[in-house]
């Protein structure tokens, strides 16, 4: 048995399901300090909502509501690709867990395109960073998030070439799923973050 | 010892599941944009809130597997909720119990 489960812990000379266990565990905790990370902006957005009701309510009609629910759609859409995706390399489907990944990448550069045509907009109707508090905390807040799409993007193009190459299989899939867990926390921010600047600012 | 623990860790959600999910992801983000074209007042923000967490939950459980971990994983990740709300909290409370001189 300690043989047979040598094979995937890469020589390291440790307990594959303490290496799983731990590696999951160090992702559940890098995800808590990204919480915080945009809870002091969702901090930041509650008290100055509260100061100014007025000016939430007025300028979030400036941002465009239908390209925000189109990109809520694709990042949804995307994280359902990449939960598959993980079930996919689970039952030791290679070929179709990398497509559902790329399918993910996909997703993730269209919801970019979009951010794209909003910030340009936005731009355009000469709505800068140091327009206001509410649009600080939009692109602030957004900024952020899209920052984390692309490292997101990133992770998911190495792992995309992995997964293609056989590096994984239904006996070790750590990378991958902890992949999948760092984009579904990009999704769930994003949950937030759209009713609360798009529908009720 | 490990290949038991093995198996049993690693529950494979079926695609079904996933595609349910994700239809019920897709219904409430509808129905919050719906709600957010008629006008409940103060409510408008606690629908949005309220729908906006179901939908964060069904991601933390089914796509984040958080369903089917252990104790451990839980607190990891409820902990963070926590200083979450002591972040929050504390900081309104500061903000709007200050007495301007």
């Amino acid at each position: 048995m300690e043989q047979a489960n040598t094979e995937h812990s890469h020589g390291l000379h440790m307990d594959p399901q303490v290496e799983y266990s731990s590696s999951k565990l160090g992702m559940w905790l890098f995800l808590g300090t990204e919480i915080m990370l945009f809870g002091g902006l969702f901090a930041a957005y509650a008290i100055f909502r509260a100061k100014y009701p007025e000016m939430f309510l007025e300028q979030h009609q400036e941002l465009n509501r239908e390209m925000g629910a189109i990109n809520t759609c694709i990042l949804i859409f995307s994280s359902l690709t990449m939960a598959i995706a993980v079930s996919a390399i689970q039952k030791g489907k290679r070929m179709l867990s990398s497509i559902l990944i790329l399918v993910t990448i996909v997703c993730g550069l269209g919801f970019g395109v979009v951010k794209y045509f909003e910030y340009g907009a936005k731009f355009a109707h000469h709505i800068y960073p140091d327009t206001s508090i509410f649009f600080s905390l939009y692109f602030m807040m957004t900024g952020l998030h899209m920052l984390h799409v692309f490292v997101g993007l990133l992770i998911l193009g190495v792992l995309m070439v992995l997964t293609w190459k056989g590096k994984f299989n239904e006996k070790y899939s750590t990378p991958v799923e902890l992949g999948g867990l760092y984009w579904h926390l990009v999704d769930l921010i994003w949950i937030y973050l759209f009713p609360l600047l798009y529908l009720v600012g | 010892m490990s290949e038991h623990s093995h198996s049993e860790e690693h529950h494979v959600t079926s695609y079904t599941t996933y595609f349910i999910v994700w239809i019920v992801l897709m219904i409430l983000t509808a129905t919050t944009v719906y709600v957010s074209y008629l006008d409940f007042g103060t409510f408008n923000i606690v629908i949005a809130m309220v729908v906006a967490s179901i939908k964060a939950a069904a991601v933390a459980l089914f796509f984040m597997h958080l369903k089917f971990e252990d104790k451990i994983t839980w607190l990891f990740a409820i902990f963070p909720l926590g200083l979450l709300a002591l972040l929050m909290g504390m900081t309104i409370l500061d903000t709007f119990t200050r007495i301007t001189p």
